[in-house]
C-alpha cells in the first residue's frame, strides 16, 4: 500500500472558486436578458392585444393583461375575418400552406438527399461540376428567375395551381438541401460505404439500409429548414398560385392589410399568432429530438 | 500450389499522383501475406484495388484465375476488415452479419447456418442481438471479421484490422487471427504498418514504400537478409545499427576498425566486393559476456545510456563515431560509464553499397 500524506494539505486545493457576481458575469447575463426581452415582448404584446376585446384596446394600455378575456378574436381570425371579397378567415389558406408545405417537405428532402448521397459516395464523371453549378443556383437572387417560371409554369400548365407552387419550392430547396446532406454523408465514415459494397449492396439500397439509417439528424435540419420556409414564404405563394390556393400568409396578409373598416388589432395579431404557430411547434418538437439525434451520433463511437 | 490472387503490371493514379507502379504480386491458395510499409505508401491503395473498391489505371487482377479487374467488389469473393471496424450502427450484430447474404439473396435457412457457424467460431453467439454501440473494440472487430466469415469466401482482405485497439487486445486478437487463419486455410491479405503483427502472422510479408514493393519475402528473410538499407532499417526494434565505411580486401574499415568479413555471404556471385558502403549490425546480434571470445571481432565501448524494458536491457554506446545500440539480457548489471566488451560475428551482420543502398 502506498502511504497517504499525514499532514493536511495547505494552500489551493480543491476546485478553483468562481465568484458569481462578476463583472463579466454580469455583463454576459444582462446582454442576454435584454436581447431575451426584446424578441419575447412583441410576442407578449401580440398575445395579450389578442385576448382583448376593441373597447379595452382602445383605452390604450398595450402591455397591461386583459381586464375580460375574450376568444372571439381567436375565431373570427380563424373562420370569419375576410380577406377581400371572401370572409372565411384563415382556414382555408391554412389548409392551402398544409397543401404546400407537406408534399414539398417530402420530395424535396428525399431529392436532395439523394443528391447529396450520390455526390459524396458516388463520384460520377462530372460530380463537381454539378456541384458548383448547383451551389452556385443558391447565389441568383430569387427576383431574377420569377418571371421565367411564370412562363415555365404556364407552359406545362401548373401555373396558378398547388402543385405548381409545390414544384417552385421543391427547386428551390435544392441547392441548399444537397450541400446540407453532402456535407453531413461525407462526414460519414468511407469505411462503411465500402463495407457495404463488400456485402453487395447497391446504389439504392445502401442509401436506405445504410445512409438513411445514419442520418436522422441531418433530416431533422432538413425538415426544420424546409418547413419553416416554405410555410413562411410570401412571394412565391402570391405569384404561383392564384386566390383559392393562397397559402396562409398571403391570407395574413389580406386580413391585416384589408381597407373596409375599422382595423381589429385583437383580430390581427391572433390571425399572426395562427399563421406563426406551425413554424413554432416544429421548432419546440423537432428541436428536442434534434438534440436526442446529436447526442446518439456522439456515443456511437 | 495455384495462386489464389495474382496481380499483374497494377497501376493506380489519383489525378496526377501516381500511388502505384507497375506493381506484380502472387499470391499462393492458403497463404497469409501481409503488406507492410509506413503510412502512405499504398497499402490501403492496393487493398482497395483488390476489393474491387478502386478503379485501377491499368493492369490486371485476377482471383482464383478469373478476370476480376472489372468485377464489382461482392462479385470478387473476397471478404473484407477495415480498421474502423465499419460496422452498420443502426443494425444488430445479426444484422450485420446476415446484410451482405440478404443482399445476395440467399435462403433464410442457409443464412442461419452460416451466422451460427461464424459465430461460434469467433464466440460472438450471446452479443448476436446487440448494437455495435453496445461492443467493445475487440468485440467488435470480431463482428467485422465474422462479415467476412459468412461470406464464405476464399480471399479474406483486412486493412489494418487491430490498430484501433490497445496494445493487450491487439496482442490477443492477433493469436486468435492466426489460429482463424490455421483452421480455415484461406488466402489472407493483410495491411499493417506494425512489424511485429507482420512478423508473427505472415507467411510472407511485402514490404512497400511509395507505392512499390521493396522486398517479398519470408519473414525470416526479411530479417535475416533485408535487399536494401530501407528495409533493414525498417525491420527490427530496436533497430538495426548501421556504420559506413569502406570494404576493402575482404574486410570492412570504419574509421581506424577492421572487421574481417569471413563468412559473410555476398549476394554478388563473385563472393566479395569493394568500395564505400554501410554495414548493419542488429542490436541483438551483438554478443556480451563470455562468449565475446569465440567471435571474429571484438571491441571494447564506453556505456553511455542504459534502457531497461525488463525482458532485456538496451545499452547506447559509441563505435567508430556512430551511434550503436546492443540488446542484453534483462538480469544483467551493467552502469552508465562502464567499460563493455563486444563481439560482431560478420556472417550475421548485412552490407549494403554506399550510393544504391542495395545489399552486397
Ligand atoms: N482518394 C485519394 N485521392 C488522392 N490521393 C489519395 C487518395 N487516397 C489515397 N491517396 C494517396 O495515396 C497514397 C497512399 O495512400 P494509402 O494507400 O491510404 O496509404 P497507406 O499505406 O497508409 O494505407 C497517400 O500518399 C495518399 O495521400
Ligand atoms: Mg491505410
Amino acid at each position: 500500500m502506498i502511504d497517504t500524506p499525514s499532514t493536511p494539505l495547505t494552500g489551493p486545493q480543491g476546485p478553483k472558486p468562481r465568484k458569481s457576481f462578476s463583472r463579466r458575469n454580469i455583463f454576459l447575463y444582462g446582454t442576454l436578458l435584454t436581447i431575451a426581452l426584446f424578441y419575447a415582448l412583441p410576442l407578449y404584446v401580440m398575445f395579450v392585444t389578442s385576448l382583448k376585446g376593441m373597447p379595452e384596446i382602445r383605452l390604450g394600455n398595450v402591455f397591461s393583461p386583459p381586464l375580460e378575456v375574450t376568444f372571439e378574436p381567436w375565431v373570427k381570425a380563424w373562420s370569419e375575418a375576410c380577406t377581400g371579397l371572401t370572409c372565411n378567415g384563415l382556414s382555408t389558406g391554412f389548409w392551402n400552406s398544409v397543401q404546400i408545405t407537406i408534399p414539398s417537405v417530402i420530395l424535396s428532402i428525399i431529392i436532395a438527399s439523394v443528391n447529396g448521397y450520390a455526390l459524396s459516395n458516388w463520384k460520377f464523371k462530372g460530380a463537381d461540376a454539378f456541384f458548383t453549378i448547383l451551389i452556385f443556383g443558391a447565389f441568383i437572387p430569387y427576383q431574377v428567375m420569377l418571371y421565367p417560371i411564370v412562363i415555365m409554369l404556364r407552359e406545362i400548365g401548373l401555373y396558378g395551381s398547388l402543385g405548381g407552387l409545390v414544384l417552385v419550392h421543391t427547386v428551390f430547396g435544392m441547392p441548399i438541401l444537397t450541400l446540407l446532406f453532402r456535407n453531413y454523408f461525407t462526414s460519414l465514415p468511407e469505411e462503411l460505404f465500402k463495407a457495404a459494397r463488400v456485402d453487395g449492396a447497391g446504389f439504392w439500397r445502401i442509401y436506405t439500409q445504410v445512409m438513411v439509417p445514419m442520418s436522422l439528424p441531418i433530416f431533422t435540419v432538413a425538415v426544420i429548414l424546409q418547413v419553416t420556409g416554405i410555410w413562411n414564404d410570401f412571394l412565391f405563394g402570391v405569384v404561383y398560385t392564384s386566390p383559392d390556393n393562397y397559402p396562409m400568409t398571403v391570407s395574413l396578409n389580406n386580413i391585416v392589410n384589408s381597407t373596409q373598416g375599422v382595423k381589429e388589432y385583437n383580430v390581427n395579431m391572433a390571425a399572426t399568432i395562427l399563421t406563426g404557430l406551425v413554424p413554432l411547434s416544429i421548432y419546440f418538437v423537432s428541436g428536442r429530438l434534434f438534440v436526442r439525434g446529436i447526442a446518439a451520433g456522439a456515443v456511437k463511437g | 500450389m495455384k495462386n489464389s490472387v495474382e496481380i499483374k503490371n497494377l497501376d493506380l493514379q489519383f489525378g496526377a499522383v501516381k500511388v502505384l507502379q507497375n506493381l506484380n504480386l502472387e499470391i499462393g491458395k492458403g497463404e497469409f501475406l501481409v503488406l507492410l510499409g509506413s503510412s502512405g505508401c499504398g497499402k490501403s491503395t492496393l487493398l482497395n484495388c483488390i476489393a474491387g473498391l478502386l478503379d485501377v489505371s491499368g493492369g490486371q487482377i485476377h482471383i482464383n484465375d478469373r478476370n476480376v479487374t472489372w468485377a464489382e467488389p461482392s462479385e470478387r469473393g473476397i471478404g473484407m476488415v477495415f480498421q474502423s471496424y465499419a460496422l452498420y450502427p443502426q443494425m444488430t450484430v445479426e444484422g450485420n452479419l446476415s446484410f451482405g447474404l440478404k443482399n445476395a439473396k440467399l435462403p433464410k435457412s442457409e443464412i442461419e447456418t452460416r451466422i451460427k457457424h461464424a459465430s461460434e467460431v469467433l464466440q460472438i453467439e450471446p452479443l448476436l442481438k446487440r448494437k455495435p454501440a453496445a461492443l467493445s473494440g475487440g468485440q467488435r472487430q470480431r463482428v467485422a471479421i465474422g462479415r467476412a466469415l459468412v461470406r464464405d469466401v476464399d480471399v479474406f482482405l483486412f486493412d489494418e484490422p487491430l490498430s484501433n485497439l490497445d496494445a493487450k487486445l491487439r496482442a490477443d486478437l492477433r493469436v486468435e487471427i492466426k489460429r482463424l487463419h490455421h483452421k480455415l486455410q484461406n488466402t489472407m491479405i493483410y495491411v499493417t504498418h506494425d512489424q511485429i503483427e507482420a512478423m508473427t502472422l505472415a507467411d510472407r510479408i511485402a514490404i512497400m514504400r511509395g507505392g512499390q514493393i521493396m522486398q517479398l519475402g519470408s519473414p525470416d528473410e526479411i530479417y535475416g537478409r533485408p535487399v536494401n538499407k530501407y528495409v533493414a532499417d525498417f525491420i527490427g526494434s530496436p533497430s538495426m545499427n548501421f556504420l559506413d565505411g569502406q570494404v576493402k580486401n575482404g574486410a570492412f574499415q570504419v574509421g581506424d576498425l577492421t572487421i574481417p568479413l569471413d563468412g559473410y555471404d555476398f549476394a554478388d556471385s563473385s563472393g566479395s566486393a569493394e568500395g564505400p558502403a554501410t554495414i548493419g549490425i542488429r542490436p541483438e546480434h551483438v554478443v556480451t559476456g563470455e562468449l565475446v571470445e569465440n567471435t571474429p571481432f571484438q571491441i571494447e565501448v564506453e556505456i553511455n545510456l542504459i534502457e531497461p524494458t525488463g525482458s532485456d536491457t538496451l545499452v547506447d554506446c559509441e563505435v567508430a563515431g556512430h551511434h550503436f545500440r546492443v540488446r542484453m539480457d534483462g538480469q544483467s548489471k551493467v552502469s552508465v560509464g562502464e567499460k563493455l566488451r563486444l563481439g560482431l560475428a560478420p556472417s550475421k551482420a548485412s552490407l549494403f553499397d554506399a550510393k544504391t543502398e542495395l545489399r552486397l
